[in-house]
């Protein structure tokens, strides 16, 4: 990579982190509406830790892992709505206008993503100790734990990205929202796998990619490190990020068309 | 020798869409190195496509566009390092500071680390925003967005400056300071500027040539004055005092006017075209005085870049700038590959 490109994302990665902490409304309820999901789900879920077979005897640790992708689903929209607002206001000509790769053009606006994704991780698993949540895999765990959590919101990013330079208005991106959190209602969010009694529910959920990232971050709580658990989910981000990274650079390409 | 090479060279330009209309049917264009061209037209008429055609955002359907020697379509990064442009409606972040603003713009342009600082500083200075510089651009006013994205389009020291309608929306004192630096950018620096405007008075005060274009042709070009002389000569309009004597002040007028063209009445008011240009306004006097007609209102009419573009398209450009607006709008927002206009790529050229 050049020093002339590395500058380039470096200025466009400042913009994107500044712009993010910028917008408290856009800050705020990602922050804050994670947990109060959390808080419902803790309180009102309780007495699912007497099924037989269920993982631990603490519901706040089991459902802990909901907010991490909460978030990073909520991210979809704030990374895809910022880059769309760029292609309404004409930002993102200016920005065609100048040397500047496509490449850092997409770099760039994820770094706004993963600052907002430490800030959740970091507040979430505050929130979830001083809950009671226990983390069973410790300090190194918490790291694992920020990894995992940023790359997720690294590929739910590029999803995001993808939206925005396909559909090119910020309506559109908002518009895919409920579609985004299907994904998450439909997976292992309240109740592990095995437990759930609906066949065509465990179906959904075993082929729903949600569940793995749930569980891999799940697993650090309630197990502490879980080969397969971790692997699966670091596998369903990247997967999740290298085919969306793929697709936002194509619809980048063919919406900057600059000559 | 050195081969002269013209700022902006385009033959045939024409840009179709595949489901939407031919934004820009054959446009030829020549401006030379240190000019101010004046591209004047009604929404809808092609401005803004051709615009972002020459400054490689969108590629031509057909047709040969050079600037600044290069071609449009097959040397866009050449092409792009010797332009700048301010497209219509300031497109700044508003969550950043100018400041912020000018590190990003110098940055993406590769200045060095001490030149970015010293570039950014000293255009901030020269639009007038060193004090609001740490302000978020979403405070400022529609002058100071306008200025800031003056200053961002000159952070490269570009050659050629587009300016796509840059005083669309402000107030007079705004657009008198934009159009200052303008004139001081291609008097003192010798940059091109390539100016798009629906403001008649704005092409007449700044450019020395202008172009009209309509439903993506140009219809007229020339110098304002070179324009309006091709109309013919003003026109004096009088209003009687006594409404009983107009029969006498058209019969007046008619003995001074220019050509066959009767006397016109709209109302109380008599007008004709002047035998002798502005100056036979004073024999109008006499003759009125003569025959002791007194009058409430004697106004002399200059022709004016409307009067051309009325000769030219049959329309005045005010009224042409309603409810046209759809074809262009409808083109800019067209795909650049030709697809529908809805999915225009990066921004609608309106």
């Amino acid at each position: 990579m050049s020093s002339d490109v590395r500058v380039q994302i470096a200025a466009m990665a400042r913009r994107s982190v500044v712009r993010t902490l910028r917008q408290p409304a856009q800050l705020v309820p990602s922050l804050i509406f994670p947990l109060f999901l959390f808080a419902i789900n803790s309180a009102g879920l309780d007495s699912a830790t007497g099924l037989p077979g269920f993982p631990t005897d603490s519901y706040v640790t089991f459902v802990l892992a909901v907010p991490f992708i909460q978030a990073a689903l909520i991210g979809i929209t704030n990374a895809g709505s910022d880059l769309a607002r760029d292609i309404e206001t004409g930002f993102l000509d200016r920005l065609a206008l100048t040397p500047m790769s496509g490449f850092a053009l997409v770099a760039g606006q994820l770094a706004g993503v993963l600052a907002l994704g430490l800030l959740q991780a970091v507040t979430y698993l505050a929130v979830g100790l001083a809950a009671g949540a226990t983390l069973e895999a410790g300090v190194g765990g918490a790291l694992v734990l920020m990894a995992l959590s940023l790359t997720i919101a690294f590929g739910f990013g590029c999803i995001g990205l993808f939206a925005a330079f396909r559909l090119g208005t910020g309506e559109a991106v908002q518009g895919l929202f409920p579609v985004f959190f299907v994904f998450l209602f439909l997976s292992s969010m309240v109740l592990p796998r095995e437990l759930i009694e609906a066949d065509w529910f465990r179906a959904i959920a075993t082929y729903n990619p949600v569940s793995y990232l749930l569980e891999g971050i799940r697993s650090l709580f309630i197990v502490g490190y879980d080969g397969e658990a971790l692997a699966l989910a670091f596998g369903c981000a990247l997967g999740i990020a290298a085919i969306f990274l793929t697709l936002a650079i194509t619809s980048m390409r063919a919406r900057l068309v600059r000559t | 020798m050195t081969e002269h090479v013209a700022s902006i060279e385009v033959a045939g330009l024409v840009k179709q869409y595949r489901k939407g209309p031919r934004a820009v049917d054959g446009v030829d264009l020549h401006v030379e190195a240190g000019e101010i061209y004046g591209f004047l037209g009604p929404n809808g008429a092609g401005k803004s496509t051709t615009v972002h055609m020459l400054t490689t955002l969108l590629p031509p359907t057909s047709g040969s566009a050079r600037v600044a020697g290069w071609e449009v379509a097959t040397d866009g990064p050449r092409v792009r390092e010797q332009i700048g442009a301010a497209l219509q409606e300031a497109a700044l972040d508003p969550f950043l500071t100018a400041r912020e603003h000018m590190r990003l713009q110098t940055a993406l342009h590769g200045l060095g680390k001490a030149d970015r600082r010293r570039r950014g500083e000293a255009l901030l200075e020269r639009v007038g925003l060193s004090d609001a510089a740490d302000r978020k651009v979403g405070e400022y006013s529609g002058g100071m967005k306008r200025r800031l994205d003056l200053g961002l389009a000159l952070v490269h020291g570009p050659r050629i400056l587009f300016l796509d309608e840059p005083t669309t929306g402000l107030d007079p004192q705004s657009r008198s300071s934009l159009w200052e630096e303008v004139r001081r950018l291609a008097r003192e620096e010798g940059v091109t500027v390539f100016l798009t405007t629906q403001y008649l008075e704005e092409a007449d005060a700044l450019a020395r040539r202008v172009g009209i274009i309509d439903h993506g042709r140009i219809v007229a070009e020339g110098t304002p004055e070179a324009l309006k002389a091709e109309i013919g000569e003003p026109s004096v309009e009088a209003i009687p005092a006594d409404p009983a004597r107009a029969d006498d002040v058209e019969r007046v007028l008619a003995r001074l006017r220019s050509g066959e063209e009767p006397p016109r009445r709209e109302g109380a008011a008599i007008s004709v075209r002047l035998r002798g240009g502005a100056t036979a306004l004073a024999d109008v006097v006499r003759a009125l005085d003569s025959e002791s007609i007194a009058v409430a209102s004697l106004q002399l009419h200059a022709p004016s870049l409307n009067d051309v573009f009325l000769a030219k398209t049959g329309r005045k450009l005010e009224g042409a700038r309603e409810g046209e607006a759809d074809a262009e709008e409808g083109g800019a927002e067209a795909a650049p590959d030709g697809a529908a206009p809805a999915e225009h790529p990066a921004r609608a050229p309106a």
